[in-house]
């Protein structure tokens, strides 16, 4: 597996999107510490765009690169390797090499800039590892999709979809429940819908960290009660391990009943 | 006439130079303050050296002007009310005085005037005392150059640093305030200036008035409090360049008003506060070069508040900008910058061609299902606000800045 990995690993690094998508990280890093000024003010507006594009290019990323390395993928399934070998090692190799894109396009100017001797450390590791997260959850998530439909057409399509599912219509859908339903406490109900949505959790993780649950009145207060403790934060935490694991699983299940 | 005040001109004088000092330290003639101020004629200076004297319900009879050298410590031992002063013209410096103790049937205090004018309470430090500096019918006074701190844990069992009862023409300045129930409260006070000052850390309020009229603050910081300052049912309060900053909680806002007529606000800064400003049923009321920074609303207004003026601000990143609960209202938000706003000026006059909505959908849906502030910042917020900006259907389109600024206001000059 840790083969396929490396070998998976290298080819994308050959790849030119690779690089233009970390370079694209860097400069907004680079132009919002610098331009925008001020720390806590970056963190927000990268949250917000990590939040969107973290899991929009993970997505088309590992649709792309299943579909693409597909005859490779049949030589390699001609050899006397496990199936599941060969497939994590593919989407390790995609989500490994998008997770150092992050770390190192949004790292390196925080960096510079000198964030180590700042107080916000804690609220930039928060946001790198909920941009971790959503890379492998999304990744995982597309392979999955990928390895489900031989029409690349389908494959694409439906992959955006669940993209669009879970940065849009999800929080759409919420927020006509709760008006729909405002004359009932809601606060369980908000918490239970926000974990089941993995930009939702990483949004509200980050935002309680930079200190927004004051805004939210009793809701915030019911939220910090339960993820701003160190077992609600293990809690959340776990759940998007979860997220990762249970697509991961997906495709272990589908690849080896898979008749190719 | 001229020559009886000619006469009475002169007597004074003579007093003045007649005034004496009488010493009073551990180990003197004279080792107590209470015996001190017995043996003293009024007009005299009472010269307290450094050394600790346990005493309590001191109280001041006579026109003296205490005096403390080297902060000699006056200690109440918990259980009494320390200075009590019940002449005119009294002054007290240079003490130290601390442990009043709490009491829940008396308004304990380090040092309480009673119906009195002309003092002066300055340069004191007062620790530990259940009311700091405690006033009662008085006018015409100064509370300066005070520090009381104290170590508030509840509001039940804590009481004010300054308490100012129905007085008149009183000066509180330059003072330091902590760790109190209310910094500075004020009920029935007219006529009076709260300036200088630094209130911090107390659990309800920095500043606090009450049917106060009349009055002006100006140049204070309130940090970090409970709640920055509360008006409430009062008129002609100016409120010039004071400082709100990280009043930060779940009910905290650097400045409430309620039933507020015909006050003006100007030049003050509002550093990230819960909520900047809170409006409760005011009216006439003037909003002038404030900035907003970093608040999560910088102006919240509830219903009932008509015919206030919002212009020449600076509202600054901060979460919302602006929330009304009340759809009519002919409230004025025109003239000033919002950092939001990303409309053009096509004439380059400096004011924008397209009218800023202050009031987003959001805004809207969080005031009917608070919950929904869980999908502050997501990618369907954004949507949602960027598609009623495009077109208004369901936020209120009369409240609007018609003339926007497109630079930010520079106060320095």
């Amino acid at each position: 597996m840790f083969k396929i990995l490396k070998y998976s690993f290298f080819d994308l690094t050959r790849s030119r999107w690779l690089y233009i998508y970390g370079a694209f990280y860097f400069l907004l890093t680079v132009s919002l510490l610098w331009l925008g000024g001020g720390l806590s003010k970056a963190i927000i507006s990268l949250m917000n765009i990590i939040l969107v594009l973290a899991p929009l290019i993970a997505t088309m990323f590992g649709v792309m690169y299943y579909y693409n390395s597909r005859e490779f993928t049949e030589l390699l399934l001609a050899q006397p390797i496990r199936r599941s070998h060969i497939f994590f090692g593919q989407y390790l190799g995609v989500a490994c090499s998008l997770a150092i894109s992050l770390l190192l396009g949004v790292g390196l100017p925080f960096v510079l800039y000198g964030i180590f001797n700042s107080a916000e450390i804690w609220n930039f590791s928060m946001l790198l590892l909920v941009g971790l997260f959503l890379s492998f959850i999304f990744s995982a998530i597309a392979f999955f999709i990928a390895l489900r439909n031989e029409n690349r057409i389908k494959g694409f399509g439906l992959a955006i979809l669940v993209w669009l599912f879970f940065a849009v219509i999800y929080d759409g859908l919420f927020l006509l429940a709760l008006s729909l339903f405002s004359d009932y406490p809601l606060e369980s109900f908000a918490i239970g819908a926000s974990l089941f949505n993995p930009i939702d959790l990483s949004r509200i993780l980050i935002l309680l960290k930079l200190d927004i649950s004051a805004l939210m009145g009793y809701t915030g207060a019911v939220i910090q009660n339960f993820m701003g403790t160190l077992l609600g934060m293990a809690c959340s935490l776990g759940v998007l391990v979860l997220w990762v694991v249970l697509p991961a699983w997906g495709i272990k299940w589908v690849a080896v009943r898979k008749d190719f | 006439m001229r020559k009886t005040i000619l006469f009475a001109t002169l007597l004074l004088t003579s007093l003045a130079a007649q005034a004496a000092t009488v010493t009073v330290c551990p180990g003197c003639e004279c080792s107590s303050i209470g015996q001190a101020i017995a043996s003293a004629n009024a007009g005299d200076e009472i010269l307290i050296q450094s050394g600790l004297y346990q005493e309590g319900n001191i109280i001041v009879d006579k026109a003296l002007h205490l005096r403390g050298e080297g902060w000699p410590v006056v200690d109440g031992e918990n259980n009494n009310e320390i200075f009590t002063v019940v002449a005119n013209g009294v002054t007290i410096e240079g003490l130290l005085i601390r442990n009043v103790g709490t009491s829940y049937l008396k308004d304990r205090a380090g040092i309480r005037l009673k119906r009195v004018r002309d003092f002066s309470i300055r340069n004191n430090r007062l620790e530990n005392t259940f009311f700091g500096i405690y006033l009662e019918h008085c006018s015409d006074g100064v509370v300066a150059d005070n520090r009381v701190e104290g170590k508030a844990e509840e509001e039940m069992s804590s009481g004010n640093a300054i308490h100012l009862w129905y007085c008149k023409r009183i000066v509180a300045e330059k003072n330091q305030v902590r760790g109190h129930r209310d910094g500075i409260y004020l009920e029935f006070v007219d006529d009076s200036r709260i300036r200088y000052n630094l209130s911090e850390h107390n659990l309800r309020y920095g500043l606090h008035f009450m049917f106060s009229n009349d009055d002006d603050y100006f140049q204070n910081t309130f940090r970090r409090n409970g709640a920055g300052v509360a008006v409430m049912f009062s008129r002609n309060i100016n409120m010039w360049e004071n400082r709100f900053e990280y009043n930060w909680g779940r009910a905290a806002y650097g400045l409430l008003l309620k039933e507020i007529y015909d006050a003006e606000i100007r030049d003050n800064v509002f550093l990230e506060n819960t909520i900047g400003i809170y409006v409760e049923g005011s009216t006439r009321i003037q909003y002038q070069r404030n900035e907003f920074n970093r608040n999560g609303w910088a102006i919240k207004m509830s219903g009932g508040c008509l015919d206030n003026t919002v212009t020449a601000n600076n509202f600054l990143d901060n979460t919302f900008d602006l929330s009304l609960n009340s759809a009519p209202n002919n409230n004025s938000f025109d003239g000033n910058y919002w950092s939001d706003y990303n409309g053009y000026d096509l004439g380059r006059d400096g004011v924008g061609d397209v009218p800023y909505q202050p009031v987003k959908l959001f805004n809207y849906v969080v005031n009917r299902t608070p919950e929904a502030m869980v999908l502050l910042r997501s990618l369907f917020v954004d949507l949602l606000n960027f598609s009623e900006k495009v077109s208004p259907v369901l936020t209120p389109a009369n409240v609007a800045d018609n003339a926007p600024l497109m630079q930010k206001l520079n106060f320095q000059s």
